[in-house]
């Protein structure tokens, strides 16, 4: 099997880094002065209710719309000036909150995508199917290749979008909310392929609502609440905490659900 | 196997067969056509430029532009300019170039903004080019309008069709690249395309100056036929109107669709020319909205459409008869 | 001092006019706004109201009363075309971004249709529509009545408006749907109501422009292209969803529309109007007031 990822296993790199981070909108303060740091080769659960900024500090790291303050590093290199597509290439991939695809290809066409224009070296039209295949198989969709994207169920349409930013050779995958809407046997199968990538040496950060995912594959969690971080540790330092475990008093946990 | 299979399964001989006749027709035309009839026909090329031009961009990334108009005007211009200067091949060159260039600084404003604001933006380009141009001539310059020196009309219909030839080629090469594969997901989802290492600006960009190069250099061929040209008739919008016009109503999902939107739009165009422009323009108001609202792939949808029918009207006619057979034993 | 005279105004009949723009921008405001429809038509109402305010005049009916007539006839236009054609558009569309090209598409053929319609209907003259054309001193300088009235109505009209999008529920209601159609839905709203009601005030606003319009200049069933023109730069210039930034870009053109006339030649109006527009465009993308 193709090992995506680059990092050598078991160094404690931090491969992603960041101070002080804050984005406003208007007046608002989305994401207000937050420190965080990914190690290589760990599964990061970002959690919080809704609104508390997390796609937000997505939006930050890909580049899709710059910081008000503070900085972001990524193998120790700034990423603020950089667009998304030169974000990409430097090794950060990322999945969509409401699913990305390529509306108008069919399902090998949009991994292919990825292949093409996702790394920095050149890649050849029959490199980038072979690729997109392996991508597919991956994440087992290869049934599938030559359907059209918009036949496809959403939860495989998500399954697409991550075949997709594999193939643009990432050292760090962000997954927005990969299991929003998934029956409890597709969560478990989710959680499989999460591992499945960390496992290929890809340092991964998920957004997530499903807290049995974020409890049984994260190594580390951290908490947004209106924009802050508020906590951070391990599933069982924070399944503990007494804050964590008031705000979201009263707000639908998917708690295994 | 029935006749839909057979459709799909030589579709691209098909495709190619139909080219193929059509530049043989388009080719011998002047031989048995006549002057008149050519003179349709070469507007209809022209058509056929602009609005293939057009969907080159416009129909992959589906940024609407209006622009078409002001690369064409900008050719009428460069030939009005340099006719007295330049050999012929050379202007055609000279309006590419210039197009282009247009077209980069055009894309360098507005490509970066929301799709409605580039289209309202590429539509004031005419509007703008036309009325600042008008001004200097008629005000700095005191001209009123150009003369073109004659062009043997020959010539210039072998050059048009060898520009629909052109940039048919281009748009085939263009969507089976890396661009159009770049283009298409633009098309498919801006904000994706982007976070998967496309740089859509450039693309978006360098797309669009492309498809300029065609409408200014057909600008240069249009000219001298018109003998006389100003600001109002080199940048009028009608030109971008056609060429959205024919593209969508042709079909965007293929190659040939705006080529028959076009042949289509100036063939009816000028039959029913004249006294009844009013009527030709309202009928076509009328046909653009019930094409838009149901045959959204255009002309070239109904080709899997009749298909599907062909084969379906043929596959009951069979059970029929098997059932008559069966009846009879 | 006749020219400083001159220079007043000028300026004063351009922030007059100007108003009457904003309130035309206004309703193709709304109509992109909230129905996502780039309504290239938009200028085509203003002319169908201007004609009919004359035809009404000859039938006996006070320009300043044709609004009465005219404003419920275009508004139910508008409705109908959102409810029957945009709103079909959008079922058969496979993404907001398809829905949008086939609409303004849709809309070039509604300019073809009502523009070629009223002009076989009409013909192509210019019509004599003026009216209030008595000149009233203001600030020492005189100024016909028909933009002073021009202005007021359209200035009630807009702040009507404004109160209305703001302070009434039914405004909430369109708000929501022109920041985010799904969710407006999800709470409750009926979007298609909404955006029909919103397309038919649109078209109710270019109207009552229309009638205010024919009372300053003489019309034909020409002048939709131009002011669709106008109205796009004003929108674009003003920021879309906002009121106050319709006006605001409509009275600056006006201005602008005078001054070019009166240094250079009414030739350069135009170029003017993109030059302005290219270079905010540039600085802010969403315009002077827009939301981004």
């Amino acid at each position: 099997m193709r090992s995506y990822g680059k990092g050598a296993k078991g160094s404690n790199m931090r491969i992603l880094e960041g101070q002080g981070v804050t984005k406003y909108f208007g007046g608002l303060a989305a994401v207000s002065n937050v420190d965080f740091h990914i190690d290589q080769g760990e599964i990061v659960g970002l959690i919080g209710p809704n609104g508390a900024g997390k796609t937000t500090l997505f939006n930050l790291i890909s580049g899709t719309f710059p910081l008000s303050s503070g900085e972001i590093r990524f193998k120790g290199q700034k990423l603020s000036g950089l667009k998304p597509h030169q974000i990409c290439r430097t090794g950060i991939a990322r999945t969509f909150q409401e699913t990305k695809v390529f509306s108008n290809m069919s399902v090998l066409q949009n991994v292919m995508v990825g292949a093409f224009f996702g790394s920095l070296t050149h890649v050849s039209g029959a490199a980038a199917a072979r690729e997109a295949s392996q991508a597919l198989e991956f994440v087992e969709l290869s049934a599938m290749s030559t359907d059209p994207i918009n036949d496809l169920t959403l939860v495989n349409q998500k399954r697409v979008e991550v075949a997709r930013a594999l193939t643009t050779r990432p050292e760090l995958l962000l997954l927005d909310e990969l299991m929003a809407g998934l029956t409890p046997t597709e969560v478990s199968e989710a959680m499989e392929l999460v591992r499945k990538i960390r496992n290929n040496g890809i340092t991964v950060v998920m957004v997530e609502h499903v807290m049995k995912a974020i409890m049984g594959i994260s190594s580390r969690v951290m908490v947004l609440h209106h924009g802050e971080k508020i906590a951070e540790g391990t599933c069982n330092e924070i399944s503990r905490n007494r804050t964590v475990i008031d705000i979201y008093l009263g707000e639908e946990t998917h708690a295994g659900s | 196997m029935n006749i839909a299979d057979l459709f799909a399964t030589h579709r691209r001989s098909l495709s190619v067969g139909f080219f193929i006749l059509l530049i043989a027709f388009v080719l011998t035309f002047p031989l048995y056509g006549g002057i008149y009839r050519t003179d349709v026909l070469f507007t209809m090329l022209t058509y056929a430029i602009l609005a293939v031009s057009w969907a080159m961009f416009s129909g992959t990334t589906g940024y609407m532009s209006l622009a078409p108009a002001a690369f064409f005007g900008t050719g009428i211009y460069v030939t009005a300019l340099l006719q007295d200067y330049l050999p012929f091949p050379v202007i055609m060159v000279a309006a590419g170039v210039i197009s282009f260039a247009l077209a980069v600084v055009l894309g360098l404003v507005t490509l970066r903004l929301k799709g409605i604001y580039f289209t309202i933006f590429s539509f004031g380009l005419v509007v703008f080019m036309g009325n600042a141009i008008n001004y200097v001539e008629a005000d700095v310059l005191g001209r009123h309008g150009w003369y073109f020196n004659v062009v043997n009309q020959t010539v210039l219909f072998y050059t048009i069709v060898g520009l629909t030839v052109a940039t048919v080629l281009a748009a085939y090469f263009i969507g089976r690249s890396r661009l159009g594969l770049a283009m298409r997901s633009i098309g498919g989802n801006e904000e994706a395309a982007e976070h998967v290492g496309i740089d859509t600006t450039r693309i978006k960009i360098l797309t669009f100056a492309i498809s300029a190069i065609f409408m200014g250099v057909a600008g240069v061929i249009v000219a001298p036929p018109l003998s006389y040209s100003n600001a109002g008739i080199a940048f009028s919008p009608v030109y971008s109107f056609i060429a959205v016009v024919a593209a969508v109503f042709g079909g965007m999902g293929h190659l040939a669709g705006p080529v028959i939107g076009a042949f289509v739009y100036g063939f009816l165009e000028e039959m029913l020319r004249v006294e009844f422009l009013i009527y030709f323009q309202l009928g076509f108001g009328i046909i653009i909205v019930l094409v838009i609202l149901f045959l959204p792939s255009g002309i070239v949808g109904l080709v899997p459409m009749l298909r599907d029918k062909l084969g379906e009207v043929i596959a009951k006619l069979r059970k029929g008869g098997e059932g008559e057979q069966h009846a009879n034993t | 001092m006749a020219e400083a005279e001159r220079f007043l105004g000028l300026t004063l009949i351009g922030i007059f006019g100007g108003g009457i723009y904003g309130l035309m921008a206004v309703g193709l405001s709304l109509q992109i706004g909230v129905c996502r429809v780039l309504n290239v038509s938009h200028g085509e109402f203003v002319m169908l109201a201007a004609v009919l305010t004359f035809v009404f005049r000859q039938l006996g009916i006070n320009p300043l009363l044709a609004p009465v007539f005219i404003g419920p006839l275009l508004f139910g236009l508008g409705f109908l075309l959102q409810i029957t054609l945009f709103r079909g558009l959008k079922a058969r569309a496979p993404s907001p971004a398809a829905f949008e090209g086939n609409a303004l598409l849709a809309a070039f053929g509604l300019m073809y249709i009502m523009g070629n319609a009223a002009r076989i209907e009409w013909g192509t003259v210019s019509l004599p529509s003026h009216y209030l054309t008595n000149s009233v001193p203001l600030l020492g300088v005189n100024i016909q009545l028909n933009v002073i009235v021009g202005f007021a109505i359209a200035a009630v009209l807009g702040i009507a408006v404004y109160l209305f999008l703001t302070r009434s529920r039914l405004g909430k209601a369109i708000r929501a749907t022109a920041e985010d159609p799904a969710t407006a839905g999800l709470m409750g709203v009926n979007t298609n109501i909404i955006m029909a009601l919103c397309f038919g005030l649109g078209a109710l606003l270019a109207g009552v422009a229309g009638t205010l319009i024919s009372m300053r200049t003489d019309v034909n069933t020409g002048i939709g292209f131009n002011n669709t023109v106008i109205a796009l730069v004003i929108v674009t210039l003003g920021g879309l969803g906002s009121v106050l930034g319709s006006y605001v870009a409509g009275i600056i053109i006006g201005i602008v529309s005078m001054m070019v006339a009166f240094f250079w030649e009414s030739v350069l109006i135009v170029p003017a109007y993109y030059a302005i527009l290219m270079i905010l465009l540039l600085a802010r993308p969403s315009g002077i007031f827009g939301k981004k």
